[in-house]
């Protein structure tokens, strides 16, 4: 297990939180729909919502990597992520129904639910671009190109995420199966970095066995 | 050679058409929603968005003439009124050009009408250019026919008489065809209430809207014009009636109808319950309904 496959599996788990991200947001003004109408302002709320819980995560995930940042961290995060992203499917009509009665005004309506649904797994969902950037990042010198290639393509799964599930996924599958589908993502994208971690320690440990032998 | 002669005629019969029009643009405004175009040909007066649309019209009416309707499905509309004479509470969701509502207050000086409109500026282009007017029995309010509807069902109100002619323009608003919609559509109707839908009547979503409306309503008839352009889905809350039991009230209606350019018995026979969809198509749900993308 190098590092260069720990990049590489780094890079895809970022375009897939992107992938997720947008696709989510995507079907949010599907799920409000119902209960908050297909006004401009329904729209002025989910991405209102996504990128005020998007800087927070950043801000988070930025933190967070100070502290002994490793895989099994990072594998926690998608997991995490991705729990937070099943109540959405389980529980949006029931929340929405409560709001819908105690808010009277569609605007702030809109904005309360979209909170509820889509504040936390945002806000984690956002912790994973600066906490990539710490994984990848060996030197001083690389941090502005690493950077720049991790926004590529977390962007990248972002504007994939968006046609996709625009263009495809709402012809094919229900909304719930949609978003069913991306919490199972996460969480199996979290597990692989986790394993990866353990193998990568287990050889680690082998290696430096061997050298320990060997003098 | 025989491209020549295509192309001239093509060229010739372009000109004729534009030349003869003459239509002249008296309104242009770019809303939250949609370029709202008003245009006069003559003694005509259009309401269109956005213009490339295959279906620009969205409402017409005569300037010498404003009781007189112009286009043909909502002609079809009053097929409402054959079920239910006199209703008290209309409700109209999706205003257009207001024709509607104006015909239909001086027809029933009694009637409540509430009219639903979710862009702002197309009551202002209604009041300001197609007459369209409020009193104390007309309202019109900005608001999405959903979320009215789910307000309404919380209030407990009931109405004899639903409009749904919100789907113009390119763009569908997908929530507003599911069947939970349709369902709540329907708990919103009193005990005699009628619903008439404008809806497609080509491309996929044909089958799609059928068979969700069969599924929340059961049967269902279908008034369709001649050419087949529209088609009004027109059912109850409870028992549909039928065309025996209809036919009562057509006479009286066709003289009520008639100042109006409407010709109900025309309507009336152009009433059909005949399934002409496969048994299997799919219901579109708040779940599932890609209905901008089946429209293609």
């Amino acid at each position: 297990m190098t590092l260069a496959w720990q990049n590489r599996l780094i890079y895809l788990l970022a375009f897939c939180s992107g992938f997720s991200i947008m696709g989510v947001e995507l079907l949010g003004g599907r799920i409000l729909a119902p209960f908050f109408g297909s006004s401009v302002h329904i729209w002025g709320s989910i991405i209102t919502v996504f990128m005020l819980s998007l800087s927070i995560g950043y801000l988070y995930g930025g933190k967070l990597s100070t502290q002994n940042a490793n895989l099994t961290r990072y594998g926690m995060i998608f997991i995490v992520a991705g729990v937070l992203v099943l109540p959405i499917a389980l529980w949006a009509n029931p929340i929405m129904e409560t709001i819908f009665v105690a808010i009277e005004d569609s605007r702030y309506g809109s904005l309360a639910a979209a909170s509820a649904l889509f504040l936390l797994p945002t806000i984690v969902l956002g912790m994973i671009s600066p906490y990539s950037v710490r994984l990848l990042v060996t030197s001083k010198e690389q941090s502005g190109q690493v950077a720049g290639i991790l926004y590529f393509v977390s962007t990248l799964g972002s504007a994939m995420g968006t046609i996709f599930t625009s263009f495809y996924f709402v012809l094919w599958f229900e909304v719930n199966t949609i978003i069913v589908s991306y919490s199972a993502l996460l969480v199996v994208l979290g597990a692989t970095a986790i394993t990866f971690q353990k193998l990568a320690s287990q050889t680690q440990l082998a290696a430096t066995e061997e050298v320990a032998h060997e003098n | 050679m025989k491209t020549n002669v295509y192309l001239l005629a093509t060229l010739l019969a372009f000109s004729f058409f534009t030349t003869s029009a003459l239509a002249k643009v008296i309104h242009q405004e770019r809303s939250m929603y949609r370029n709202i175009l008003v245009e006069d040909t003559g003694n005509l007066r259009c309401l269109k968005f956005n213009v490339k649309s295959k279906k620009t019209n969205q409402s017409c009416f005569l300037k010498s003439d404003p009781n007189r309707l112009v286009f043909n499905y909502t002609k079809l509309m009053f097929s409402g009124m054959i079920v239910n004479p006199n209703p008290s509470r209309i409700l109209i969701v999706g205003l257009g050009g207001g024709t509607m509502s104006n015909t239909l207050h001086q027809l029933l000086p009694d009637a409540e009408i509430e009219n639903i409109e979710i862009d702002p500026a197309v009551i202002k282009v209604a009041r300001q250019y197609f007459s369209f007017f409020e009193n104390d029995k007309v309202t019109s309010k900005v608001v999405d026919g959903r979320i009215f509807i789910k307000r309404a069902l919380l209030k407990k109100q009931h109405y004899d008489w639903i409009i749904l002619d919100a789907f113009n323009g390119d763009y569908i608003p997908e929530h507003l065809m599911t069947k939970e919609f349709l369902q709540e559509t329907k708990k919103l109707l009193s005990d005699n209430g009628v619903l008439t839908a404008n809806t497609f009547s080509i491309s996929d979503l044909y089958d799609y809207e059928s068979s969700t409306y069969q599924s929340v309503f059961g049967n269902f008839y279908q008034v369709k014009s001649k050419r087949q352009e529209n088609r009004i889905i027109l059912t109850t809350k409870n028992e549909l009636p039928n065309k025996a039991q209809l036919k009562t009230n057509l006479a009286a209606l066709h003289d009520r109808l008639r100042p109006y350019d409407v010709n109900i018995l025309k309507v009336f026979n152009s009433f059909t319950n005949k399934q002409d969809w496969p048994a299997n198509a799919p219901i579109l749900t708040d779940q599932f309904s890609p209905a901008n993308l089946l429209n293609q």
